[in-house]
C-alpha cells in the first residue's frame, strides 16, 4: 500500500515544478532578446535572393484562420518571383510558426531578424501577438507587414498595417447596425487586447449615437465552453450580438448558440474575425444568415479579385476559399514590392519614405498607402453568410476609407485615445 | 424564474462534462495512485477517433454511435499499452510518473500534429443533436442532454461493474489492501492492467462526447486534464460518489458565479472554493477507510 499511496503533497510539489520549469522558460526567452544586441541584424541584400521572412501559427488555436494567410502570401511570393522578383533578386520565404503563442511569436522575429537576415517580414494574425513582435522590429529597425485588422490606437514606425483599423471595419459596422434599428448591443469576445479595446470604441460609440451595451463578456482564447455566456446573452434582451471571439471558440460558441434555440433571424451575431475560411470549418449550418464585417469577400466583384480567386485555388485546391485577411497578406507582399521599386532600395529608411501614395489595383478594389499612419485606404463591406458558405455582401461605403487608427475625426472617440 | 432554470440546466451540462473527463481519472488516479499525464491525450484520441470514423461513415448519427465503444477501446488500448510499457515499472515512484506520463502526453500531442494536422478539426452533429427541447421556457440543448445521458450510463456501468462483477471485486480488492489481495492468489498486476484499460477507455468515450461541444485539435486535452484532476482530489480519492457529487457541484458552481461575474472571475472564484474546501477537508469529500496501517 505504502508504494501505491500519493501525498496530495506530492501532487502539488509535482505540478509546481513543471508550472516552474514553463515560467523560466518563457523567462529565459524574454531575458535572451533583451540583453542582444543590435549588431548583426542588418538584412542581407547581397546575393541574387533576398529572404523575406513569413510568421504565423500554423499549429495552435489560431492555425485554423493563420494557415490560410500563410499559403496566400507563399503564392504571392511565387507570383513575384514568376514576373522576375523584386529589383531583379528572386524572394525566398523563410517560414517560421508562431504556435499561437506570444513570446514565441517574439522569439521568431528575433530568429528572421538576426539568424536569416530578412529584408522584410509578413504575418501575425492576434493583435497580441502583434504587440509581443512590435519591440523587437522596432528595436532592430526591421519592417513587418500586418495583414489583419485590429483594434487601431497603434501606429509602429516599423509596422504596415494591411488590414483594417476600426474606422475602416468596427466604426461602419456599428453604422451599419444602427441603420437597421438593431440598437441594443450584447458583445462577446476573446480575452486579449483586440476584443478589450474593439469593445470599448464600441461602448463610446454606442453612449454617442443613443445605443444601448447590454451586455459584455469575454472568454480566454482557445475556451469552449460558451454555455452560460449564450445564456446570458439569451436573457438580456439584445437586438444583435457584436462577436470579436478569436480562433476556433467561435466553432464552440455558434455551436452553443444554435442548440439554445437562436438564430440569425431571432438575434443576429455580427463577427469581425470570422472569414470565408472559418465559415467552413464552423459549419455553414451553424452561420447563415449571419452577419460578417469585412473589406473583402471572395464574391466581390473585379477583374483583380478573380484572377486572385484562381491563382490561390489553383495552387490549393478547388473548395479553398479566400478571405479578407488573406487578402491582405497577398497584397502587402506587392504593396512591399512597389515601395521596395519606387524607392530603388531595399533599405527601410528609403522604403517607408517610398511608401505614402503607393497605389495596388487590389482584389478588394484600388487601394492606396497612407505614408503618415502607414496604414492603407480601404473600402468597408458589410457581409451575410449564404447557403453555399460564401458570404454576400448587403452594404458597401462606397469608396475607400482613409484610415483613422486614432479616431481622430470622430468626436464621440475623443476620450479614448 | 426561467433564467434560474436555464442556468441550472447549464450548470449541471457542464457538471456532466466535468464527470465524463474525470470519470476514468477516478480509476488510474483515484483508485491505482497513477498521476496520468497524458489522460487528456486519450481523451484527445477519442476525439480523433470520431473524426476519422466520420471521414469513413458519412452518416453522422451512425458514425456517432460507431465512434463509442470504439473510442472506448482505442483509448483503452492505448492506456494498457502506457501501462504494460512504462507506469507498470514506476509504482513505487509517483513523482516519475508524472513527469514520464507528461512527457508521452507531449509526444501523443505531437503525433496527433503531425497525423492530424496542426489546425484543429470539427465534426458535423447528427442533425437530431444539433436542435433543443423547449419545456415551460426552459431550453435543454439536446447535445447537453446526450451528455448528461451518456455520463450517467457511464456513471452506472462502471458501478456496476465495481460492485457485482469478479473483476470488479478484484479491483477493490487490489485498491483496499495490495499486499492482501496479491497472497489471496489476485494476479494484481494484470488487475491494474484492465483498470487502465478500462479508465483509460472512459477518457476516449469523453472525447466523443466533447466534438459535440467543440473543435478537435492536439491540445485539447490540456484545456481538461487539471479539471478532472480536480474532480478526483475534491471528491476524495478513490471515491466515485464522491467524483460526481463534485463534478455536478463545480459545474453549477461555474455557471453561477460565471453569470453573476466573468468566465475569469469565476475561474478564480471556483478554484478559492476548491482550496478553501480542501483545508477544510484535506481528503477530499470522501474517503476510503481501510485497516491498512500504511
Amino acid at each position: 500500500m505504502s508504494g501505491l499511496s500519493i501525498s496530495r503533497r506530492g501532487l502539488l510539489y509535482g505540478a509546481s515544478a513543471l508550472g516552474a520549469s514553463a515560467a523560466l522558460t518563457a523567462c529565459g526567452a524574454k531575458t535572451g532578446s533583451g540583453t542582444s544586441s543590435d549588431a548583426g541584424a542588418k538584412a542581407d541584400t547581397s546575393g541574387s535572393t533576398v529572404k523575406v521572412g513569413l510568421l504565423n501559427s500554423l499549429s495552435g488555436t489560431m492555425a485554423i484562420s493563420e494557415v490560410t494567410v500563410h499559403n496566400s502570401l507563399l503564392l504571392a511570393v511565387k507570383e513575384i518571383n514568376a514576373s522576375g522578383g523584386v529589383l531583379g533578386k528572386k524572394l525566398k520565404p523563410i517560414s517560421q510558426d508562431g504556435a499561437s503563442d506570444w513570446p514565441t511569436f517574439a522569439e521568431k522575429a528575433e530568429a528572421l531578424i538576426k539568424d536569416d537576415k530578412v529584408v522584410a517580414t509578413f504575418g501575425c494574425w492576434t493583435s497580441a501577438s502583434r504587440k509581443a513582435v512590435k519591440p523587437v522590429f522596432e528595436r532592430y529597425k526591421s519592417l513587418l507587414f500586418y495583414p489583419v485588422q485590429y483594434e487601431g490606437l497603434e501606429e509602429s514606425p516599423y509596422i504596415f498595417y494591411i488590414g483594417a483599423t476600426t474606422n475602416q471595419q468596427i466604426v461602419p459596422a456599428l453604422d451599419y447596425l444602427k441603420k437597421q434599428g438593431l440598437t441594443r448591443l450584447y458583445l462577446v469576445g476573446s480575452d486579449y487586447v483586440f476584443p478589450r479595446t474593439a469593445n470599448k470604441i464600441i461602448k463610446a460609440y454606442a453612449e454617442a449615437k443613443g445605443m444601448k451595451v447590454v451586455g459584455e463578456d469575454y472568454a480566454p482564447l482557445g475556451s469552449t465552453e460558451f454555455s452560460t455566456i449564450v445564456n446570458k446573452v439569451k436573457g438580456a434582451g439584445a437586438d444583435a450580438v457584436f462577436n470579436t471571439l478569436n480562433g476556433d471558440s467561435n466553432v464552440a460558441f455558434f455551436k452553443e448558440y444554435k442548440s439554445a434555440g437562436l438564430t440569425a433571424k431571432s438575434l443576429p451575431v455580427l463577427s469581425v474575425s470570422i472569414a470565408e475560411e472559418e465559415v467552413k470549418s464552423i459549419g455553414t449550418q451553424y452561420l447563415e444568415g449571419q452577419l460578417t464585417a469585412w473589406n473583402y469577400y471572395e464574391t466581390t466583384p473585379g477583374a483583380a479579385n478573380k484572377k486572385f480567386v484562381a491563382a490561390y485555388q489553383a495552387a490549393y485546391g478547388k473548395d479553398k476559399p479566400t478571405s479578407d485577411p488573406m487578402e491582405a497578406a497577398y497584397i502587402s507582399l506587392y504593396l512591399w514590392k512597389e515601395m521596395v521599386e519606387k524607392a530603388g532600395s531595399f533599405d527601410v529608411a528609403k522604403v517607408k519614405a517610398a511608401s505614402d501614395g503607393i497605389t495596388f489595383d487590389a482584389p478588394e478594389g484600388t487601394v492606396t498607402v497612407d505614408g503618415a499612419s502607414q496604414h492603407v485606404y480601404k473600402t468597408a463591406r458589410i457581409g451575410k453568410v449564404g447557403s453555399d458558405g460564401l458570404i454576400e455582401e448587403v452594404w458597401n461605403s462606397g469608396k475607400p476609407i482613409k484610415p483613422d487608427p486614432y479616431l481622430k475625426g470622430y468626436s464621440w472617440a475623443s476620450a479614448l485615445s | 424564474m426561467t433564467v434560474v432554470l436555464n442556468q441550472s440546466f447549464t450548470g449541471i451540462s457542464i457538471g456532466a462534462v466535468l464527470l465524463l473527463i474525470a470519470l476514468g481519472l477516478t480509476l488510474t488516479f483515484g483508485q491505482m495512485g497513477v498521476i496520468n499525464m497524458a489522460h487528456g491525450e486519450f481523451i484527445m484520441a477519442g476525439a480523433y477517433t470520431t473524426y476519422v470514423l466520420q471521414k469513413s461513415i458519412s452518416s453522422a448519427g451512425l458514425s456517432l454511435l460507431v465512434a463509442l465503444p470504439l473510442a472506448f477501446l482505442v483509448a483503452g488500448a492505448m492506456g494498457a499499452l502506457l501501462e504494460w510499457l512504462l507506469i507498470r515499472r514506476l509504482y513505487t515512484r509517483p513523482l516519475d510518473t508524472l513527469l514520464v506520463t507528461w512527457g508521452v502526453s507531449l509526444m501523443l500531442q505531437q503525433l496527433a500534429r503531425d497525423v492530424f494536422g496542426a489546425p484543429n478539426v470539427q465534426t458535423a452533429a447528427p442533425d437530431l443533436l444539433t436542435g433543443n427541447i423547449s419545456a415551460g421556457g426552459v431550453t435543454f440543448a439536446n447535445n447537453r442532454l446526450f451528455i448528461l445521458g451518456l455520463a450517467l450510463l457511464c456513471v452506472l456501468g462502471l458501478t456496476l461493474v465495481l460492485r457485482f462483477t469478479p473483476l470488479g471485486r478484484r479491483i477493490r480488492a487490489v485498491v483496499q489492501n495490495r499486499d492482501l489481495a496479491e497472497v489471496s492468489g489476485i494476479a494484481t498486476g494484470r488487475v491494474d492492467r484492465v483498470t487502465f484499460f478500462i479508465g483509460s477507455g472512459l477518457a476516449g468515450v469523453a472525447g466523443v462526447a466533447l466534438t459535440l461541444v467543440g473543435p478537435i485539435g492536439p491540445t485539447m486535452g490540456t484545456n481538461y486534464i487539471v479539471d478532472a484532476f480536480l474532480v478526483v482530489v475534491v471528491g476524495g480519492i478513490g471515491q466515485l460518489r464522491g467524483a460526481v457529487i463534485t463534478a455536478f457541484a463545480l459545474g453549477v458552481l461555474q455557471s453561477v458565479l460565471e453569470y453573476s461575474t466573468t468566465v475569469s472571475v469565476a475561474k478564480v472564484g471556483v478554484l478559492v472554493a476548491i482550496v478553501a474546501f480542501l483545508q477544510w477537508r484535506p481528503q477530499g469529500l470522501y474517503t476510503l477507510r481501510t485497516r491498512s496501517l500504511a
